[in-house]
């Protein structure tokens, strides 16, 4: 990278482009679910589901919220509502944080600025599945056990981060829906950029001024 | 051994050896049917669904079944006309209107006729229609509720039996009076019958878009006794055909009296011809009293409106409206091939089936070849509109349904069998026993323009040896039959509830993914609906109390109610609030004198119930909905009319 010239002229690489590429591409989360938890049980060949999305949990069918409540009761689960968990509305901020930090990168195209930038997608995206680890672990653990219908000693409920565990008659599989892919996917194209540029840096003696 | 020389000992003995083989041969030929390949050809795996639905007139049941073919699986009654305490139809609040005609409200009826609505001429899967025969109306059915939605009360009839019967885009329903009487309603001597006595042909149209159907017109006949319909389609479309008997006008012991004649008639009617005449103001409007009843959809409570009259047209104001057909004899079923040209009468008494010609028909009326008039009506002569006879097509034809190859297939009730036979050639094909005595028989789509032509049912109407006995009251049965090759198959048997007379099949596709599968609570209107536990109270009014109760799996809020007195008039208004696919919640409470509530998911359903003593009362839940299904109950305590215990609900 040319620490001499100005964004204005900085020439537009291969990697800038697959930096810019990723950075919009996290603006499709807004539309798409990050993650999704299935439950199969034989009572449900319709299926059973809800999508954590970045700024609400709802289910895969209408009603399928509603359902996983009251079959949650039985265990003395807390209702899932979206509105008692404060992320939900902290997380579209950050993300467009993100976005708008990332296009500040693209636009200076600094390598330094590439790396900060990378270094806080990752730390975003480890709080972020940190925290998700976390809330599974309160409503697989905190059970209200005075009022819980099915009382079975050391058994907790925590679904998995990903992948499948059974708990009782239900299967719960937990894996990231479309946008969490989107995010894996931006992520490897801000590696990309920053790793193209790190090769052409050592090619070059003077990187930036190529082409 | 001199009595072996004579003549009647020899033919004694020879008919009786001959009667021995005759009843070995029997059971052969009733099982000959290649048990592996029928098997294979009606199971439907566990969990796979049917490809046909076949809805089931119940007959003096009131209701209609449904069935999947070629399973002969059951999947569920529908009530209809008759009250049905599995799920409170005719007793809950909501219901009870459903079933309120002009002679108050009557809890049965005898159902006949399922009529599929149509596109085009083809079932569409939208509504089905059906009759009660005794207290005439018309019913629709909703085939994504799989729920009576509409019953209307047909006027100026009795004995609704050929009815209800479509036009190819739902136009009509149309139905015929079975019985003449006075018209208006009078009390005349029945010997004064021909002077007094007069049939209808109601045309019913169904307004798709208000989801209301009304009487728009009857035209009035002679004093015949109208038996069956079927609407024409392609280029008889403007038409409906109706059979007649009884043109003697007999009002006694009409098995002899009424089949006096040799012909009887086919009366074809010019429905559009009429529609327009009615438009143009050429009925009557006649004082008349008769009751609709409909579900509201927003609330789900059913709501009845009297009508105070109806218009009723006269064939002689409006030329060129009927003519008669002479068919033979006591025609039963009339049924129009899938072109549209040919009319087929089942004479029940005749040895032969004429077959009409539509086309020939419209020539004899443009020629005028009319053998005489009766009433304005001209009756046409039989050989200008015959398209031909079916020789030898069994003893009682009653009804006929084709296939998509050009054969039809006519119910012989005497000598129990289907009878195939070539439309374009009369010509019998082949022929099949059923196992007892066929009444109607239904091929899926098999009145329509397109018939599905893969099975045809018969439906019994005795079956005797069929079944493991039961007593003497026995069930009555389907008999599938595979009608895709030259020779007709039997695959099954299957029994039916009630009496089944006519039936539908229609492709499953074109109805399952359209079932509903709850009701959405946001939705539910029902100004006693409750949307969540918090809304749950017990409200007194006077000697009314209301109580606003919920269900979701597996308790009922409130569930201890105190301070209900005798005397009082109790109102249980439950809504279920599932919002899950088969979660249904089910109502009873001790000594109630009328039946249980059984209400879906999002759905709100009221019990009326006036306890008579003193007591605590139980009350619990009837559909085993979860597993702490048996911990789903409640009290509420009765005390005596002068206590003075105040209204409360666990403990508020």
């Amino acid at each position: 990278m040319n620490l001499t010239t100005s964004p204005k002229t900085t020439p537009w690489t291969a990697s800038r482009w697959i930096l810019l590429a990723g950075v919009l591409l996290l603006g499709l989360v807004y539309l798409l679910p990050l993650w999704k938890i299935t439950l199969d049980a034989p009572q449900y060949p319709e299926g059973l589901g809800m999508y954590i999305r970045i700024n609400t949990v709802e289910g895969v069918e209408a009603n399928n919220l509603n359902q996983i409540n009251n079959l949650n009761h039985y265990i003395g689960m807390k209702p899932i509502h979206p509105d008692t968990i404060p992320e939900l509305n902290i997380m579209p901020w950050v993300v467009l944080g993100l976005i708008v930090s990332g296009l500040f990168v693209v636009w200076c195209w600094k390598r330094t600025a590439l790396m900060a930038w990378l270094t806080i997608f990752t730390l975003v995206a480890i709080v972020g599945l940190v925290d998700f680890y976390k809330w599974e672990y309160d409503y697989g653990h905190n059970l209200d056990m005075d009022n819980a219908i099915i009382k079975i000693p050391d058994m907790n409920y925590q679904p998995p981060l990903f992948g499948s565990k059974q708990l009782l008659n239900f299967k719960a599989h937990s894996y990231p829906a479309t946008g969490g892919i989107v995010i894996f996917l931006s992520f490897g194209l801000v590696v990309t950029a920053l790793v193209l540029e790190i090769r052409r840096d050592k090619t070059k003696s003077s990187p930036g001024e190529a082409s | 051994m001199k009595f072996l020389k004579n003549r009647k000992v020899w033919m004694s003995i020879v008919s009786l050896v001959g009667l021995s083989v005759l009843m070995v041969a029997c059971p052969a030929t009733k099982e000959g049917v290649g048990t592996n390949d029928a098997a294979a050809k009606t199971y439907v795996p566990p969990g796979e669904h049917d490809e046909f639905y076949a809805f089931m007139s119940g007959g003096f049941s009131g209701q209609m079944t449904v069935y999947g073919l070629p399973s002969g699986r059951k999947f569920r009654t529908i009530p209809v006309f008759s009250v049905h305490p599995e799920n409170g139809w005719g007793f809950s609040e909501e219901t009870k209107p459903m079933l309120n005609t002009s002679y108050g409200f009557v809890p049965w009826d005898d159902a006949h006729h399922p009529e599929l609505s149509m596109t085009d001429g083809v079932p569409d899967g939208r509504y089905i229609f059906i009759n009660a025969n005794n207290t005439p109306r018309v019913a629709r059915l909703d085939l994504s509720l799989f729920e009576t939605v509409e019953i209307l009360e047909i006027p100026n009839s009795a004995g609704n039996h050929g009815s209800p019967f479509v036009t190819e885009n739902t136009e009509y329903i149309i139905a015929s009076t079975r019985f003449s009487i006075p018209i208006p309603e009078a009390d005349v001597p029945i010997s004064s019958y021909k002077e007094n006595f007069k049939g209808t042909l109601s045309f019913i149209k169904l307004d798709a878009e208000a989801e209301e159907m009304s009487v728009d017109f009857q035209i009035l006949v002679p004093g015949y006794n109208y038996d069956l319909a079927h609407a024409g389609k392609g280029p008889s479309h403007d038409w409906a055909f109706f059979t007649t008997y009884n043109t003697e006008e007999a009002t006694t012991l009409l098995e002899v009296n009424a089949s006096r004649n040799d012909k009887d008639f086919i009366a074809a009617v010019n429905w559009a011809k009429a529609a327009e005449a009615v438009r143009a103001g050429k009925a009557k409007e006649m004082p008349a009293k008769y009751f609709r009843n409909y579900m509201d959809h927003d609330t789900r409570i059913a709501h009845s409106e009297e009508k105070t009259s109806v218009r009723v047209l006269n064939p002689a104001d409006v030329p060129g409206l009927i003519y008669f057909l002479p068919t033979p004899k006591s025609p039963h079923g009339v049924d129009v091939d899938p072109t549209g040209e040919y009319i087929i009468g089942n004479g029940k008494l005749a040895t032969v089936l004429p077959v009409h010609s539509f086309r020939k028909m419209l020539k004899a009326i443009e020629n005028k070849a009319f053998e005489t008039v009766i009433n304005g009506i001209p009756v046409l002569k039989y050989d200008e509109v015959l398209a031909g006879e079916v020789q030898d097509p069994g003893l009682g034809p009653l009804h006929t349904e084709f296939d998509n190859k050009g054969f039809a297939y006519t119910s012989a009730f005497i000598t129990s069998e289907i009878v195939k036979w070539n439309v374009a050639t009369r010509e019998v094909v082949d022929r099949i026993p059923t196992y007892y005595s066929i009444g109607h028989l239904m091929i899926p789509g098999g009145d329509s323009k397109q018939p599905w032509g893969k099975y045809v049912v018969a439906l019994n109407k005795i079956t005797k040896d069929r079944y493991l006995p039961t007593g003497p009251e026995l069930c009555q049965a389907g008999q599938l039959i595979d009608i895709s090759g030259d020779k007709m198959k039997l695959l099954l048997d299957f029994p039916l509830d009630g009496e089944p007379h006519y039936a539908q099949g229609i492709p499953a596709s074109l109805i399952k993914d359209k079932s509903v599968r709850i009701f959405e609570l946001e939705k539910n209107n029902h100004p006693h609906a409750i949307k969540s536990e918090k809304q749950a109270r017990v409200e007194r009014n006077g000697k009314e109390v209301h109580i606003y109760l919920s269900s979701i799996r597996s308790h009922f809020t409130p569930d201890n109610i105190e301070g209900v007195k005798v005397g009082d008039t109790v109102y249980w208004h439950l809504t279920n609030l599932e919002q899950d696919w088969d979660v249904p919640h089910g109502f009873a409470v001790k000594g109630a004198n009328n039946a249980e509530l059984l209400v879906m998911p999002g759905e709100t359903r009221t019990l009326k119930w006036q306890p008579q003593r003193p007591d605590v009362y139980p009350f619990y839940c009837t559909d085993f909905c979860s597993a702490l299904h048996q911990e789903m109950q409640g009290y509420v305590r009765v005390s005596p009319a002068d206590s003075d215990v105040p209204i409360t609900f666990n403990g508020r």
